[in-house]
């Protein structure tokens, strides 16, 4: 497997620059006989397909879902990051691009992150002019909060629904070129497998999930922007439809995943009330704002939050790290929750939460300004839990939010199949074993609509693609694949659903491959999913038929598939010898409880190839220089 | 300790496009009150498969209230009787032991129901598809402060695009109208200076895709406004009549 990134030489300032004036154009008239083909439509997808579509090319797009607008990008709250400097607060490129680098733990590429932190000062530039409302100041300029693992105010936010601003923004985008002939979208379209032909990937395989029709799609690259996996852990705050298949599917063919093991936990989410709980609310990291974190002193202590008097509080956050308080990176954040409740002071009913506290700030700022910032989270909040954040402190808990693994892409965004591009949190890159919050709006949009638009041009200039059609046999054997597989599920006719294998399958990710991992329990994982993925094929109840809309095939392909991924997750955690980031291994901290990372041994990308069923997947390594920022531990006390 | 109902569920059953519907009854025991309208669902959905019949078809996602993507008259209501409550952030706290719920899809001659409780809302993207957008390509662009917007103007904007296009506007519309949501778009971009150039063919062309969808006019009942789980105003139906108007006296 060929881990070349293809990093621009020179100062990394200029890469990108030369990068762009280096790479093979398509002549404009050119560009039409191109047909590209764009899975997943939330920042990444719909922006690259909106772009490509403007630029010339055809578009084919395809969505699970019964619109493009309802990607799960339309779901991030809080914000996105661009060095704009509008606070003058000495923001700049560069201090973006370290506060990234450190806060991915020293394990991102340096070249790609500094292109991300360039590329953010358009992002926004280009949002404001498609009409997103951001937040303004009384003078009609844009506003800024902070965020964590930053200490300045870089946050561009309209209220807490960003990325639905941004999502509904690249979809206008991406419907006025629907509008116009040049995209051709397909929503309630589910990609179940990549076709490859002679090493190159030249098109996909789709469900109809209405008819349940399958068929082969061809074109002259693909472009895969399907999100994250986080859902194997059966309970995320991922939406219920997230899944790992197309990213998974493209393994299979040939594509290196790499860092698999590398997920976010998030600290301020709403606690787990009961079994049947089947996802988990996000409460906004911009909370941390203004919010304090805080747990009783004593163990046990069973008084109500208001009953127990200032001195006899714990503000672990603020205590332990002065210089960044509450806005600690989410990975530090969800540890120390985790370390407190895990030494008996959690609160709440199952004792597996820390109080969110706005008193302090509703003295200071009025129960108005707090409204005005918080509103709808607050409102969003007293639904779920039935009570009200004005009054009593918010319970939350970590819960998986975003996964910082994906498919290995070079700087062009290409996967190690040629032709595959894998563009927002379906890649591995920029965020290495951290991702900063506010960072993955940056980091979809900036792949969208000004990485993929350029880079796919120098593929596509350069590719020798003959003219295949649908009746190609590798398209051909590739529907017979997928077709058998979903003659395969409905014949089972089992007793135990889908959703009970997921459920299993989440509890063995998150007791041993969450927010804390040993050898040992990794090892105890990697017997148990074999165990269950057995059974799931010898007894799950699949209802329904294939030939109607059926979300329970469509569940049950997907969940297949997260039953082989948990594994390639674990396998890679259990090969990371260190603690970095989001991958906390216990055998490895220091005295305080923080990550120990291993330079020598680690300072790398893990990138995983598939080498057949049954066969243990090869391990490759894409060794990580730093050149720009020193490699040190990460500090925020 | 939290609560348990046991319930008496109405629902509408429809294989799929082209064959009748009816309302079925099921009995459902151990509702816990913290349970989401969706997870009691979900509960009878693991109960009908266990006995090998058919579970209940119902579009859901985000299951946060922001993907649009549920969508079920509850009792008549859209979304249910929680105001600014879309179906997945209801949670059953609302309900007592021995309630009967009906739960039916979206009803309008626009949306046809693909099964069960899913419908097809693609004619509120193609209404988008028309004119809801800024054209403006990507990279063109000044930098984002170099036109001021008033705090005033941008937070009208927002109340505007906060519309997660559930279509429970045209559900709870007796005539199955779409103007709170083609009001909404034309509203959010008409607040903004970036909105100003196309003012008058959008909104010439958003209502021109509405009618031929198939979507009824509006007789001011304002149930739209009422049922919206983001509660948009019935301001952006006014709205939308203006600019219809002024976009027909106009060259601009």
């Amino acid at each position: 497997m060929d881990l070349n990134a293809k990093i621009p030489d020179g100062p990394i300032e200029g890469k990108w620059d030369r990068h762009r004036f280096e790479m093979k154009l398509v002549n404009p008239a050119n560009k039409r006989k191109y047909n590209i083909i764009v899975v997943g439509t939330g920042l990444a997808g719909a922006s690259a397909a909106a772009s490509l579509a403007e630029l010339g090319y055809n578009v084919d797009c395809f969505c699970f879902q019964d619109s493009p607008r309802r990607a799960h990008s339309i779901a991030a709250q809080g914000g996105i990051n661009a060095a704009k400097n509008y606070q003058n607060d000495g923001d700049s490129i560069y201090r973006l691009f370290y506060d990234t680098v450190k806060g991915g733990d020293f394990r991102a590429r340096e070249a790609n992150v500094y292109r991300l932190a360039q590329i953010s000062v358009n992002i926004i530039d280009q949002c404001v002019a498609q009409g997103v409302p951001f937040a303004r100041e009384y003078g009609g300029m844009l506003s800024n909060r902070s965020f964590g693992g930053a200490q300045v105010s870089r946050t561009f936010y309209a209220r807490g629904q960003t990325g639905q601003q941004l999502l509904l923004g690249a979809y206008q985008a991406l419907e006025r070129q629907i509008g116009a002939g040049k995209v051709k979208m397909y929503p309630r379209h589910e990609m179940l497998d990549l076709v490859v032909i002679d090493g190159v990937a030249r098109g996909i395989i789709t469900r109809n999930l209405v008819t349940g029709e399958t068929r082969g799609w061809v074109g002259d690259a693909v472009v895969l922007a399907t999100g994250g996996y986080g859902n194997v852990f059966y309970l995320s705050t991922n939406a219920k439809g997230s899944n790992v298949t197309a990213t998974f599917r493209a393994y299979k063919r040939g594509a290196g995943f790499g860092n698999p093991c590398f997920t976010q936990i998030h600290p301020t989410c709403i606690p787990v009330s009961g079994d049947y709980q089947s996802k988990l609310t996000l409460m906004s990291e911009s909370l941390r704002n203004d919010g304090r974190v805080w747990v009783p002193k004593q163990k046990g202590d069973a008084r109500r939050p208001e009953q127990i008097p200032e001195d006899e509080r714990d503000y672990y956050l603020e205590r332990r790290y002065p210089s960044f308080g509450n806005l600690v990176p989410r990975d530090v954040a969800s540890r120390a929750a985790k370390a407190v409740c895990d030494e008996g002071r959690g609160v709440g009913p199952s004792k597996m939460a820390v109080y969110l506290d706005f008193a302090d700030a509703v003295r200071r700022l009025g129960q108005n300004v707090v409204a005005d910032r918080y509103g709808n989270l607050f409102e969003m909040y007293e639904r779920i839990t039935g009570e009200d954040p004005y009054k009593t402190p918010m319970r939350i808990f970590p819960a998986v939010h975003y996964t910082m693994g994906g498919l290995w892409v070079d700087y062009n965004l290409m996967s190690t199949i040629p032709g595959l591009h894998v563009l927002g949190e379906a890649n591995f890159s920029d965020h290495g074993a951290n991702r900063l919050g506010a960072s993955a709006l940056m980091q979809g949009l900036a792949d969208g609509y000004f990485i993929i638009p350029y880079t796919i041009g120098n593929y596509l200039a350069q590719a020798k693609l003959p003219k295949i059609t649908v009746e190609h046999p590798e398209v051909q054997r590739c529907l017979a694949g997928v077709r058998a597989q979903t003659t395969r599920l409905l014949g089972i006719k089992g007793r135990t659903t889908v959703d009970e294998f997921h459920r299993e399958l989440g509890l063995v990710m998150w007791d041993y491959c969450g927010m804390g991992r040993t050898a040992e329990g990794l090892k105890i994982a990697l017997q148990k999913i074999p165990e269950i993925r057995a059974r799931f094929w010898s007894d799950v109840a699949v209802p329904g038929a294939n030939e109607e809309l059926n979300p329970w095939l469509e569940k049950a392909g997907r969940v297949a598939d997260f039953l082989e991924f948990g594994e390639l997750m674990c396998l890679d955690a259990l090969q990371r010898n260190e603690s970095c980031g989001g991958h906390f291994r216990e055998e490895f901290q220091t005295p305080d409880g923080e990550a120990l990372r291993d330079d020598a041994n680690y300072s790398h990308a893990a990138v995983w190839e598939y080498t057949g069923e049954g066969s243990a997947p090869r391990l490759h390594k894409e060794p990580l220089e730093f050149k720009n920022v020193k490699l040190a531990t990460r500090s925020y006390a | 300790m939290s609560k348990t109902m046991t319930l008496t569920l109405q629902i509408w059953r429809q294989r799929s496009a082209n064959t009748p519907g009816s309302m079925q009854t099921y009995k459902l025991e151990g509702v816990n009150e913290h349970m989401s309208f969706l997870e009691m669902l979900d509960v009878l959905n693991t109960k009908l498969t266990k006995e090998g019949q058919d579970p209940v078809a119902f579009d859901h996602d985000c299951r946060e209230g922001i993907c649009g993507s549920c969508a079920m008259v509850i009792d008549g209501r859209p979304h249910g009787p929680r105001k600014g409550t879309t179906a997945c952030q209801l949670h059953m706290r609302t309900y007592k032991d021995g309630d009967t719920i009906t739960i039916e899809p979206w009803r309008a001659k626009a949306f046809p129901v693909i099964k069960d409780l899913v419908v097809d809302r693609g004619a509120l993207d193609r209404i988008v598809a028309a004119g809801g957008f800024v054209s403006v390509n990507t990279g063109v662009t000044v930098d984002a402060n170099a036109i001021p917007v008033g705090k005033k103007n941008a937070d009208e904007a927002m109340d505007y695009a906060a519309c997660i296009g559930c279509g429970a506007c045209v559900a709870a519309c007796p005539n199955a109208s779409a103007m709170l949501f083609t009001g909404a778009k034309v509203g959010h971009l008409v607040k903004l200076p970036q909105g100003q150039v196309e003012r008058r063919g959008r909104v010439l062309r958003m209502v021109e895709q509405m009618d031929r969808e198939g979507f009824g006019a509006c007789t001011n009942h304002r149930e739209c406004s009422e049922a919206c789980p983001k509660e948009i105003s019935f301001d952006a139906i006014e709205l939308l009549n203006r600019e219809y108007m002024r976009a027909q006296v106009t060259n601009e």
